[in-house]
């Protein structure tokens, strides 16, 4: 009971992170259809920047907990959700009317290119970071001494996440902005022309994605203390599978689909083995998507000819 | 008008400044305590100012040309005979180990270019024809490679019995996943058969009493010439292919022998599914592809027939492993990565989906240009990543025009 409760926490907190890396692929996949396989790789960006401002701060010998994070969280968002911005303008932009497969390939092209570019100017080595928020409470304390804790970091990690969620889901259903979004997904010809700035719309989708996920990486390398150049695939496609689990498209789905897919990596590694937790994931993915082919809160498509 | 142009350029030169600052500027060394950070802002800025004249410059060439638009590669005519070009190229390709650039370097280069257009053929199945986007092709690839490596010993069975055999279990093992997971739409299938090549990985990486985990397997069989071995010396009871044929040793002959298997292979590949396309079943497959809903509706089943282009695709993967099992003498999960069915896919697409010679030509430039370029190893990569998404810009369609369906309904007026 009490372990189970341990490995809910460190569940949750895993789901989250991969929660807010999915919204950002389903936002792309609801607005343009496509899946932006570099997304992963904006997380890692996220995740190098905010070790990077780290560094210099750490240089410039600022040592003021609250000023270092908001300094680095404001850097990390401002240059990934640039570098957002622009794989969007190069990359995905000139293909908006090519053949499907077109913009996939374009992706996967550049996400290459950022592994490979951040690994050539930063090095292959991990990079870490000293503890910046230590400290955990003890929620409940069994007889041998086994204690469920939750630590500081994880309460940031569930609180923001939680607070990001309910903000993204006001924008899309209460702001205009939201609301050229889903013109957008409905019909782009159609939202043009009743005066729609389309390019505009489906570059500020990539914007709040690519925030969402320096936010991700962010929190992660607060977390974990480590990033390197490689990490933004595995975390990247587990968020993906979380969007599709969910229901591609889908705002809450993603949350919970990064949710579920976080819960059964713990679990499965605690109760079952580490090595095949990311079988597992995948395992299920498989199985739900037998069940409901749409995912959870998917729409199914109605085909016509 | 200059004035907006500076805008424009500045603009960029200053998005470009604040995307590399923090990269390519500070570069983060281990240092005494934590990160120590390692200055290159000058490099940053003379890149920056390139950045800004560069769109400069641009801007000007395309107010001159009103539109800036790269030219389309001239074709002379003669070469414009699809068939003569693909007998000029197998023609090349079988003259290729007795030129001077076969060395022991340029065939095994020639080599993996030969398993790559095999294995991109074999995507084309389902990718091309089939329209079914496979994510996890590199899965078949693993489990033919392994298949081999784990049979050879505990069977004793040589490469050309192991061969089919390989194709068989990765063909065996789409129709199990292909069975319950084809009736699922578009995205949702890639994401599946992503899923797939990702759990062959790990449990290849993880089975370690099996497969030896990311040690890997080593000392898999080499190939035989009609029981003919490429050694110096040849094991007992069996004869070494210099000493039958009276020829001096040399450790070439047994690589041009590997060059014209996976030669002889890819050409099967080639010429089966260019048969298969025109048989019913082909034409099964570019129907799906066009439309579903109508193709059902005529009557064809269709799980039988996407089934088929899984599981025949796969097949091609799992000989492709065999062979990349038995050129390589050793194998480990670390070669069936997502990266390979990436590079896979990318070849299909870049050469144009669903048209062979691009394909072709497509696995030449991607693999055979990479591997020319080692020297600089990691700008090759970035710079590989980059060519994808240029070549995506530059052409859609992929290299060569995408073709269409085979057979069209002709319009009367």
């Amino acid at each position: 009971m009490y372990y189970f409760l341990q490995q809910l926490i460190n569940g949750l907190t895993l789901g989250s992170v991969y929660g807010l890396i999915a919204i950002g692929y389903t936002m792309v996949y609801g607005i343009i259809g496509m899946i932006n396989f570099a997304h992963g790789e904006i997380y890692m960006v996220g995740a190098f920047i905010s070790v990077i401002a780290f560094a210099v701060l750490g240089l410039a010998g600022i040592t003021q907990i609250a000023v270092m994070l908001i300094v680095v969280l404001v850097t990390s968002l401002i240059v990934t959700s640039l570098y957002g911005w622009s794989i969007e303008r190069i990359a995905y932009r000139p293909l908006r009317n090519a053949p499907r497969l077109a913009p996939l390939i374009s992706a996967i092209g550049m996400s290459i290119l950022l592994q490979n570019y951040v690994q050539l100017l930063q090095g292959a080595r991990v990079k870490t970071i000293a503890p910046v928020l230590t400290g955990s409470f003890t929620l409940m304390e069994r007889a041998d001494g086994f204690a469920v804790s939750i630590s500081v970091m994880q309460i940031i990690i569930l609180a923001m996440t939680t607070a990001l969620m309910l903000g993204v889901t006001m924008l899309v259903q209460r702001t205009s902005l939201g609301r050229a979004q889903r013109a957008c997904e409905q019909d782009k010809m159609m939202a043009a022309l009743v005066g729609i700035n389309v390019d505009r719309t489906i570059s500020t989708t990539f914007v709040i994605g690519a925030a969402l996920a320096a936010l991700a990486g962010f929190m992660v390398t607060l977390y974990y203390g480590v990033v390197d150049f490689f990490m933004g695939f595995l975390a990247g496609m587990k968020a993906f599978t979380a969007a599709v689990l969910g229901g591609i498209g889908s705002l809450p789905g993603a949350m919970l689909g990064g949710l579920m897919i976080g819960l059964v990596e713990s679990f499965w590694s605690s109760y079952v083995n580490a090595q095949y937790k990311d079988v597992a994931v995948f395992g299920i993915l498989m199985l739900v998507l037998l069940i409901r082919p749409n995912g959870f809160f998917g729409r199914a498509e109605i085909e016509k000819v | 008008m200059m004035f907006a142009r500076m805008k424009d350029a500045l603009l960029t030169a200053l998005i470009a400044g604040v995307l590399a600052l923090p990269m390519a500027g500070a570069r983060t060394v281990d240092g005494m305590n934590g990160s120590a950070i390692e200055w290159h802002v000058t490099e940053v800025t003379i890149a920056v100012v390139l950045i800004f004249f560069g769109r400069l410059a641009l801007g000007f060439i395309a107010e001159r040309k009103k539109t800036f638009c790269i030219p389309p590669i001239p074709i002379p005519a003669f070469a414009k005979n699809p068939n003569l070009i693909s007998c000029l190229l197998i023609g090349a390709a079988i003259l290729f180990p007795f030129t001077p650039f076969a060395s022991r370097y340029g065939l095994d280069v020639a080599i993996m270019v030969m398993t790559y257009i095999m294995l991109a053929w074999g995507l084309n199945i389902s990718v091309g024809y089939a329209g079914l986007l496979d994510l996890g092709y590199a899965g078949f690839y693993a489990l033919g490679a392994y298949s081999f490596a784990l049979l050879a010993p505990a069977l004793g069975i040589g490469f050309w019995v192991a061969l089919p055999l390989s194709g068989l279990i990765a063909a065996a093992t789409a129709f199990l996943l292909g069975l319950p997971v084809l009736r699922l739409r578009g995205d949702y299938f890639a994401v599946v058969t992503l899923g797939f090549g990702e759990i062959v990985r790990l449990v290849v990486t993880n089975w370690t009493t099996l497969t030896n985990g990311p040690n890997g397997i080593s000392g898999v069989p080499r190939p035989t010439f009609f029981r003919l071995e490429f050694a110096r010396n040849a094991s007992e009871g069996h004869k070494a292919f210099h000493e039958f044929f009276g020829l001096e040793f040399d450790p070439l002959q047994r690589i041009i022998f590997l060059y014209f298997i996976i030669l002889f292979l890819a050409l099967v590949a080639g010429w089966a599914s260019a048969k298969l396309r025109r048989l019913p079943l082909g034409r099964a497959w570019e129907a799906f592809r066009e439309n579903e809903i109508a193709t059902a509706a005529v009557g064809i089943n269709r799980t039988r027939i996407k089934l088929a282009a899984y599981s025949l695709g796969a097949a091609m993967a799992g000989m492709a492993g065999a062979f990349f099992a038995t050129r390589q003498g050793f194998i480990s999960p670390e070669s069936f990565t997502f990266t390979e069915s990436a590079t896979m896919l990318a070849i299909v697409i870049l050469g144009g989906v669903g048209h062979p010679l691009g394909i072709a030509l497509a696995a030449i430039f991607i693999i055979g240009l990479p591997e020319a370029f080692r020297d600089l190893e990691q700008y090759r990569m970035v710079a590989f990543g980059g060519g994808m998404v240029l070549i995506m810009i530059w052409r859609p369609g992929g290299l060569m025009a995408k073709r269409g369906a085979t057979v069209n309904l002709e319009q009367k007026n």
